[in-house]
C-alpha cells in the first residue's frame, strides 16, 4: 500500500525540497550544501549530534530564517518565507524541541494559539475546548481536564498535544525537532507511533533526531549532518540501522576518545576499552580497520 | 502489612490525578489570594475604624481605590504581557499637565488640551513599547529611563511656563464643566455620594477582564508574557501585542490624568512619583506573576481595592500615615510568596 502511494508521488513534485542549501551568519557558516527532499506518506530523518547544523536547518524549513544559498522549493514552487507564518500558510508545521507551548497557559487555549477560533470578536471558547479534547483523544490522549495548564502534562503527552494541533491546523508537512531527545524509552515509542500515524495519515514528515534507534524504524530517507555539511543521504534500502549508527557515532571519533580516556588512566582505561569494542563493531561501517586493542 | 493499603483506588477517575476539593480549586485561581487578603483587611478595618463603617467614608476608600485601579487594569495586562512601565505614575501626571497647560497658554477650548494630552500619552506609551520591542531591553530600564526623563520634563517645563510648581487653575475656561462632567463627577444614590471614576473603574476592569479572557488579543497576551519565542513560532505578533500594551497603559494614564485635573482643576508638578510601584503591587498582589503569563484584571482591581483600604482606613483609624508605606511592603511580600507557591505547583511535573 505504501509503495503505490509511493509510486504516485514520484510523479508529483515532493512537499519540500532544499537544493543545496547553506546559511551563514556573517563569517560562520553554519550549513552548506544541504539537499533534502520530503514527499507526502514518506518521513525524511534528519540526523547528527549536537552543532551538527540540524536547528538551522528547521529554522530554514520552518521560515525562520532564509537559506544564504541555494533553493528551497514547496510543491515544486521556490518560496522565500518571511515569517513562520507564512510557512504555516503553506503547510509547513513546525514542532519545535522547546515544544512552543506557554506553559502556565491551559492546554486548549496552547492548541489554538495564533489560530483561534472565533465567533464575531469572541473566542468560540466550548468549541474549542471541546475540539481540543477530541482531537487529543483521537491521538489516544485522554485528559481529564483541557483547562489544566499544559506545563503539568509529561513530555510526551505535551509532544503529543503539539503534533496533534499541527495535523489538525492542516499540516502537509511535519518538522519534529527532536521530538524524542528528553522522553523515556515507552513515551518514546508513544511518539514514534504518531510519526508513523502521520505518515499514513499522508503527511510528509521531517524528523530530526541524534538518536538512529529511533530514526531507522520510522525512516523512509536519513541525511546524515556533521559539522554544517552532509554526510550522507541514504534511501531506506541503502543503508542497514548499524551503518546509520556507525555514521552517527562516527567509528574513528569513538576511537579518538577512547585513546584520550585510554591517556587518563584508572578507571577511565577500563570505559576506553569498551569504546574500543563499539569502535570496532561499528568499524564495519566506518571503513575502521581491526586493529585489535592496540592503537599504534 | 501495609499490603492493604494498596486498595484500587476509587474507578472511572483517572488514577493518575488526585482530586481536587472546590476549596483547593478555588485558591488555584490568580485572584484567590487577593480577595483573602481584601476580607481580612476589610473586616481589619471595620473592626478598629469606625468611620470606616460609614457608606459615604467608604465611597471615598473605593474613589481612592479606583483611581489606583484605571491604571492598575493596563498595567496587569502589561505585566501579563511580561512587561513593566515604571512610566507610569509619572505619565498621569504628565498627561493632565500637558491638558492644562495647552489649553491655558494657547487658550483653547479645554477639550483641545485634552486631545492633544491623549495624543502625547499614546506617544510616550508607544515610544516605551517601540524601545522595548526593537531593542530587546528590559522594559524595566526603559521605563526607569522615561520615568526620570518624564519626571524632569512635568517639573521644569511647568517651573519655565508658569514660573510656579502646579498648573494655573483652568476652571474657568470654556469646555471646562463639559469636561469636568465627563471626567470628574459624582451622583447620589440612597444618600451616599459616588464619583463617575468609581463606575470607570469597573467598567475598565470589566474590559480588561473581557478581552483577556474571551478575546483572541487576551490569549496572545498570555502567550506573550508566557513564552514569547512560543509565541511568535505560532504566528502571534509578538512586537506589535507588546506595544499595544504600552500603549493602553498610556491610554489609561491619560484618562486618570484628565480625572485627576477636573477633580481639582489643577496639577502638582512633582505628583504621580511612587504610584507605578502602587500599580505594579496591586498587579503582583492581585496574582500577576513579575515574570509574565499568568495574571488576572479583576485580581488586580482586588489588589487596587486593598490598597485605597489600607491608604484610607490608616486615616480613618487615626495612625500615622507613615504606616501605609510599611503596608506596602508587607503586602507585596506576602503576595510574591504566594504567586511564587502557585507557580510552582503550576510548573510542577514538567
Amino acid at each position: 500500500m505504501t509503495s503505490t502511494l509511493e509510486n504516485e508521488n514520484r510523479t508529483a513534485a515532493p512537499l519540500v525540497r532544499l537544493t543545496r542549501a547553506g546559511k551563514h551568519y556573517g563569517t560562520i557558516i553554519a550549513l552548506s550544501d544541504i539537499t533534502l527532499e520530503v514527499s507526502a506518506g514518506e518521513v525524511t530523518c534528519v540526523l547528527g549530534d549536537n552543532g551538527a547544523g540540524k536547528s538551522t536547518l528547521i529554522k530554514i524549513i520552518a521560515g525562520l530564517h532564509q537559506p544564504s544559498e541555494g533553493t528551497y522549493e514547496v510543491e515544486g514552487t521556490p518560496v522565500a518565507f518571511g515569517s513562520p507564518r507564512e510557512a504555516l500558510e503553506r503547510g509547513i508545521a513546525t514542532v519545535y524541541q522547546d515544544l512552543a507551548v506557554c506553559p502556565l497557559m491551559p492546554v486548549w487555549r496552547n492548541f489554538f494559539l495564533g489560530n483561534e477560533k472565533r465567533k464575531g470578536l469572541r473566542l468560540d471558547i466550548p468549541f474549542m475546548r471541546k475540539t481540543c479534547k477530541d482531537e487529543l483523544l483521537a491521538m489516544g490522549i485522554d485528559l481529564r481536564d483541557v483547562e489544566q495548564p499544559i506545563g503539568t502534562l509529561s513530555g510526551g503527552e505535551r509532544q503529543c498535544v503539539a503534533i496533534s494541533r499541527a495535523v489538525y491546523f492542516g499540516a502537509k508537512v511535519l518538522i519534529l525537532d527532536e521530538p524524542t531527545a528528553a522522553l523515556g524509552v515507552k513515551q518514546s515509542g508513544v511518539v514514534l507511533k504518531y510519526i508513523i500515524q502521520a505518515r499514513e495519515r499522508g503527511l510528509g514528515v521531517i524528523f530530526i533526531t541524534h538518536n538512529p534507534h529511533h530514526a531507522y524504524p520510522v525512516g523512509d530517507r536519513f541525511l546524515l549532518l556533521n559539522r554544517g555539511r552532509s554526510i550522507g543521504y541514504y534511501e531506506k534500502d541503502q543503508v542497514t540501522r548499524d551503518e546509520l549508527t556507525g555514521l552517527m557515532a562516527g567509528g574513528s571519533e569513538l576511537e579518538e576518545l577512547s585513546h584520550e580516556l585510554e591517556a587518563a588512566g584508572g578507571s577511565a582505561a577500563a570505559a576506553a576499552a569498551e569504546l574500543e569494542e563499539d569502535a570496532e563493531e561499528l568499524g564495519t561501517a566506518s571503513h575502521q580497520p581491526h586493529t585489535g586493542n592496540s592503537p599504534a | 502489612m501495609s499490603d492493604t493499603i494498596e486498595a484500587a483506588p476509587p474507578s472511572r477517575l483517572d488514577e493518575r490525578v488526585g482530586r481536587k476539593s472546590p476549596l483547593a480549586r478555588l485558591f488555584a485561581r490568580p485572584e484567590a489570594g487577593a480577595l483573602a487578603g481584601a476580607i481580612v483587611i476589610y473586616v481589619f478595618f471595620f473592626a478598629v475604624a469606625p468611620s470606616f463603617r460609614n457608606a459615604n467614608s467608604f465611597s471615598s476608600v473605593l474613589y481612592v481605590s479606583s483611581t489606583y485601579g484605571l491604571m492598575v487594569a493596563p498595567v496587569a495586562l502589561l505585566m501579563i504581557g511580561g512587561e513593566f512601565d515604571l512610566s507610569a505614575g509619572v505619565a498621569v501626571t504628565s498627561s493632565a499637565l500637558c491638558a492644562s497647560l495647552f489649553a491655558f497658554e494657547f487658550t483653547t477650548n479645554v477639550w483641545v488640551g485634552v486631545l492633544v494630552a491623549l495624543g502625547l500619552s499614546l506617544t510616550i506609551g508607544f515610544i516605551n513599547g517601540w524601545i522595548v520591542v526593537k531593542t530587546g531591553i528590559p522594559s524595566f530600564l526603559v521605563t526607569l529611563g522615561t520615568f526620570f526623563m518624564l519626571q524632569g520634563i512635568n517639573l521644569a517645563l511647568t517651573q519655565t511656563i508658569t514660573n510656579q510648581v502646579a498648573s494655573p487653575s483652568i476652571s474657568d475656561m470654556q469646555g471646562f464643566s463639559s469636561a469636568q462632567k465627563v471626567f470628574a463627577s459624582s451622583f447620589t444614590v440612597g444618600g451616599v455620594n459616588i464619583r463617575t471614576s468609581i463606575i470607570y473603574w469597573i467598567v475598565v476592569t470589566a474590559i480588561a477582564t473581557w478581552i483577556l479572557l474571551r478575546t483572541r488579543v487576551g490569549n496572545w497576551i498570555f502567550s506573550v508574557g508566557g513564552s514569547a519565542p512560543s509565541a511568535r513560532a505560532v504566528g502571534v505578533p509578538v512586537g506589535r501585542m507588546k506595544i499595544g500594551l504600552f500603549m493602553a497603559v498610556g491610554l489609561l494614564a491619560w484618562f486618570v490624568g484628565m480625572i485627576t485635573l477636573f477633580q481639582f482643576n489643577t496639577i502638582q508638578s512633582g505628583q504621580g512619583i511612587g504610584n507605578e510601584f502602587i500599580y505594579i503591587i496591586s498587579a503582583v498582589v492581585g496574582g500577576c506573576l513579575l515574570t509574565g503569563g499568568y495574571g488576572s484584571a479583576v485580581g488586580a482591581a482586588i489588589g487596587a481595592l486593598i490598597f485605597g483600604m489600607v491608604n484610607q482606613g490608616i486615616i480613618y483609624a487615626g495612625w500615622d500615615p507613615d504606616w501605609f508605606k510599611f503596608f506596602l511592603g508587607a503586602l507585596l511580600l506576602g503576595a510574591i510568596l504566594l504567586n511564587t507557591l502557585i507557580r510552582r505547583r503550576a510548573e510542577a511535573h514538567r
